[in-house]
Order: structure tokens, then sequence, then C-alpha cells
């Protein structure tokens, strides 16, 4: 039977950390990531969104507390290991070039392909998958720069998931589109969760589509982050601590955030 | 895709083309040879007259084989700086390291009037010079390295290698004040370029050496098309960015020292022609570019060789002037034409 946790955080604490003093973002940090779930992370502007996403992917080390991906201490993979892993989809524009959609999407198959980067059947077929998936099949011979933002964050999941890891990290897919575009990547999103079997993890602003289309979310606040189901985090009043501002209230019956005083 | 037919014809016509040019660079010259007489003595035969034979084997075709190698490693060398600093005007050149050359050979050619007799004359010969310009790229090299280390912004190292540019040529011209014409005129014919006069034994430390860069360079193939997504994506697909860096980086100077050192200071190469190739072949994907920049090299260098004697004359100009009036032109057609996608 396989294991149903793909990451998972005991007691972490992340931060900033300098030769004298730790300058701790958050603390006490419990999350687990399953299969097939869909998960959405939450917070205010300069909460430490990032900070986590950076830590769970690596890039920054805890400073306290670990990182368990597939039951191994994150610090303990390799590069190439981790790539084998875990994928993900980052807010940084490209660099110029004359990469194609498919080269791009292909690219994701690094981990697997030899010295010289030759796509071997099954990387050919894992690409296609991959296009076939997000539905991006009329933009494999367009240049990247040809398409546009909400077509670009589609691709890039298909990035991800040619990668084919277990785990897919977002960070913030949905800012720059229309509502139209970020109803259709999250429910790209969701599929790829419940039919291809994946762990996604993705930061967002948009928290009335999170609490709609996620299987869980993980809520930053100033004072705590709280991993839930979207129902149980309103019954539970979370959403009210999210934002410091009395303008601003969660209505628990339409779920979604409406101003007061107006 | 490397397979795909446009691919295949485009690199078959560059062979003919290297092909082409190597003969042709070796028929013309201030001499007039006949062709068959190339011909025969370039397969093995002999020519009607020994001076001609002579003429051929040890100043053309030296030259020639000297043009393939300086234009295929600089090429290169300028391919590989572009995608690692996100920068589509790097090149060795901007990185500082033919300044450090430069450096160096104008201590030995300018200071050494200040040095005892001895010292002074074992250090103008040839070897001197070379020596020279390898250690100044060397250490250009180091303390680009130092940055690098430091610094992790590649903006940042383009930076400090264009600073190390502009105090090499400050520092140069300090000691061409302080220079006797004669000096003078060694170290600017030096820095104009020259891909006569190399032995054989040079040729071959030179084929050595660009070829272990090349060699460098192909096994970074793989993860220059992972940095084309940038930094932060090319270490999500599992490359181990310093080790790719430091490989590419030490294939750079490899290639741009071991090339300046034998035929002096040679601009635009390492600049224009990963552009032309990018151009041609309409392709970001590195497997495909390092052939096509490889042969564009050689084909562009021959060309320049060509040109630089003035068919029909018995000049011969500088082939440094000839890279930058062919090359300065197309790399402002290419800004002006493509702003936003040079690479």
């Amino acid at each position: 039977m396989e294991n149903k946790i793909i990451l998972q955080t005991q007691d972490l604490s992340i931060g900033y950390t300098n030769k004298k003093h730790d300058f701790p973002v958050a603390a006490n940090i419990e999350l687990q990531l399953e299969k097939g779930q869909l998960i959405a992370l939450i917070g205010a502007n300069g909460i430490g969104k990032s900070t986590l996403l950076r830590t769970l992917t690596g890039i920054h080390k805890p400073l306290s507390g670990a990182v368990k991906l597939l039951e191994k201490n994150l610090r303990d993979f390799t590069a190439a290991d981790l790539a084998r892993q875990m994928s993900l989809v980052l807010t940084e524009k490209l660099p110029p070039s004359n990469l194609t959609v498919f080269e791009l999407v292909a690219l994701g198959r690094q981990p697997y392909t030899n010295w010289i980067g030759k796509l071997s059947e099954t990387d050919l077929a894992k690409t296609k998958a991959a296009i076939e998936l997000t539905q991006i099949s009329h933009l494999v011979d367009k240049k990247h720069y040809e398409i546009s933002d909400g077509q670009m964050q589609k691709v890039l999941v298909a990035r991800a998931l040619a990668q084919d890891t277990p785990l897919i990290i977002l960070d913030e897919p949905t800012t720059h589109l229309d509502l139209l575009h970020k109803v259709s990547l999250f429910m790209l999103l969701k599929k790829l969760a419940h039919e291809a079997g994946k762990c996604i993890l993705f930061s967002t602003h948009d928290i009335d589509l999170a609490i709609q289309l996620s299987d869980a979310m993980i809520v930053m606040t100033e004072t705590t982050v709280v991993q839930d189901t979207p129902s149980e985090l309103i019954r539970r009043k979370l959403f009210d601590a999210l934002f410091d501002d009395e303008n601003l209230v969660f209505d628990m019956e339409k779920s979604k955030f409406i101003f007061k005083n107006l | 895709m490397i397979h795909n037919k446009r691919n295949t014809t485009l690199f078959f016509l560059l062979l003919i083309g290297v092909v082409l040019l190597f003969v042709a660079d070796i028929s013309f010259g201030s001499v007039t040879i006949p062709f068959h007489d190339i011909a025969e003595t370039l397969t093995g035969g002999m020519a009607s007259r020994d001076t001609w034979e002579y003429i051929i084997i040890n100043y053309r075709l030296p030259k020639a084989i000297t043009a393939i190698l300086v234009g295929m490693g600089l090429s290169v060398s300028g391919l590989l700086m572009q995608t690692l600093f996100r920068n589509p005007l790097a090149g060795p050149y901007v990185l500082g390291l033919s300044s450090g050359s430069s450096l160096g050979v104008a201590f030995v050619i300018l200071g050494a009037a200040y040095l005892p007799g001895f010292l002074g004359s074992v250090l103008v010969s040839s070897y001197g010079i070379i020596v020279a310009s390898f250690l100044g790229s060397l250490m250009v090299l180091l303390a680009v390295m130092l940055v690098s280390q430091k610094l992790r912004d590649t903006m940042a190292i383009l930076i400090v290698g264009l600073m190390f540019g502009s105090f090499t040529s400050a520092f140069v011209g300090v000691l061409t004040y302080f220079s006797t014409a004669e000096q003078l005129q060694k170290f600017t014919f030096w820095s104009l370029g020259n891909l006569g006069n190399l032995s054989w034994i040079s040729i071959t430390i030179l084929a050595f050496a660009v070829g272990l860069g090349l060699l460098l360079s192909a096994i970074s193939i793989k993860p220059l098309n992972a940095l084309l997504l940038g930094e932060n994506y090319a270490k999500s697909m599992g490359l181990n960015y310093n080790k790719a860096r430091f490989i590419i980086i030490l294939s750079t100077s490899i290639l741009a020292g071991s090339i300046t050192a034998f035929a002096g200071p040679i601009a635009f190469i390492g600049l224009a022609v990963p552009h032309i190739a990018k151009l041609v072949f309409r392709t970001s994907n590195h497997a495909v570019l390092f052939w096509a920049t490889l042969l564009f090299g050689a084909i562009i260098m021959l060309f320049c060789d060509i040109v630089s004697q003035l068919p029909g004359t018995q000049l011969t100009l500088p082939i440094n002037a000839i890279t930058s009036i062919i090359g300065a032109p197309v790399v402002i057609w290419l800004l002006v034409n493509k702003r936003n996608r040079l690479m």
C-alpha cells in the first residue's frame, strides 16, 4: 500500500537568520499534505507565504524542525532526487529565448534524460500526456513569448506535470489572470489532484475560489499557521483573523469577504 | 528537435560551406598559386614549385586551421556566456577575459624596457606574450569567479566584467604613455589580431586547448537548456547550479584565454555568431545551437580571413578590423530588429 502522506512538517519554524539573530516568521507549523489533495495556502501579503513555500521546496533552510517528503528529510535529498519528487511553478518571468511550448514542457523531463538531454520514447509520451491533460495541444508549436498569460500558466503546469512528481507546488499561479482563466486554472489543478492523483499545493489571494475548490487550506495569520478543510476553517472562524482590518469581515453564510461600514 | 529535416539540410549546407571556404582561404593570398597546385599539395602530392608548396604547408594551411579553431572557440564561448548570463550581449569580451589578456601582453611588451636586458628580451619573445596573455585572462577569470561566489546576481557579474575591461584599458593607456614608438607598434599589432605566424607546435597546443574547451561546453548542453527557464527552474529540475556555472565559466575562459593568447583579441565573433546561429536555426535548443554555432563560427572566421587578404592585391588587413566591420553592423541590426527575443 502506497503512503498517502506526501509532505509533512514537524514542529517547523521558518524565517531568516544572520550571524547573530534569528528572525522567525512563523513557528510550530504542523502540515500534512496527502496524495490526491488540492491544497491552498492563503494569508495576507508579507505574512510569510513565500518563506513557507521556499522552506517546503528546500530553497530555504528551516530555523528548526523538519520538512519530510515521502518520510525522508528534505535536506537529505540531492537536487537530482528532489527533482523527481517535487516540481514547481514559480512567479518569475522566463528569460528571453526561442523555446517553443513543446520544448518548454519537454524540459520538465530533464531529471530523467541522459547527459545531453535527449528525449526517449517514454519522455516524449509523458510530455504529450502532460500537454493533453492541460489541453494546450493547439499551442505546442508556438514560441513561449507568443502566448497569453493564462495560456502560459497552463504551459508551466504542463511542464511541472511532465516532470512526473507526486508533489507539485505553485506560487501564486492565478495572479494577473481574469476570473475566467483563474477558474479554468483552478479546475485544471483540481482535475490533476483528483484524477492524476497528484498532491498539489498552491498559494493564492483568491480566497473565495480557494474555499470552493480546494480539499484543504493552510491559513497563515500573524499568530498561527492552521491546516484544515475549508468548511472547518469557516466554522473555526479562522478567516476573520486573516486580515487585521475592521472594515473587512468574513461572511460565513456567503463564504466570502464583505466590506463593512460602506 | 535535432532530427528535423530543415536542420539536417542546414547542417549539410554549413558543412559544405566550411569545406569550400577552407579551400578558398588556402587558395587566396598575396602570392597567386594555381588551383590544381593547391589541390595537389592538400591531397599529399607535390606542387609544381617548391616555394608554392612551402607557402601552402607552412603559411596558408596553418592560418586556415587557426581561423577555424578561433572561429569555433570564440563563438561557442559566446553562446555559453549569453545563456549563462541571460544576456544577449554577453561574450568573452564583455566578461573581461580579453581585457585581462591585453593587460598581460601590454605589461610584457610595453614594460619590458624597464626590466634588465636579458629578462626583457625573453619576455618579448612570442612565448612570453602567450604566457602573459594566458596569465592575464586567468587573473580576470579568477577575479570574476571570486566575485561570482559573493554576488548571486548574474547581471552584477557582467558589470564587474565591464569594470575589469575599463580598468585594464586605462592601465594599458597609462603604459602606452611611457613606451617607445617601436613597443607601441608591436602592441598595436598584437591587439589587431593575427591568425598567421603560428607554428605547427603552437597550433597543436591551441587545438588541444580549444578541444578541451569545446568538450566542457558539450557536457554543458543539458544544463544550458535548463538555464533557459532561469536559475530557479533549472535548480528545481535537478541542476547542480554552482557546478554547472563553474564548468561553463571554466570552458569559456579556456576557449577565450587560449585563443586570445595565440591570435590576439578578436572582437565580435563571440558576440555575433551565436545570434546568427539562433536566427537561422530559430531555436534555443543547445544541442542544435552548439553545432550550429561551431560551424557558423568556422565559416565566418574563414570568410573574414579571406576578406582580410584582399584577394587580388598584395595587401593584408588586420583580422580584428574585418571582424568588427562585419560584426558590429550585425549586432546593431539584431538589436533594432529583434529587440525582445534576442536569444
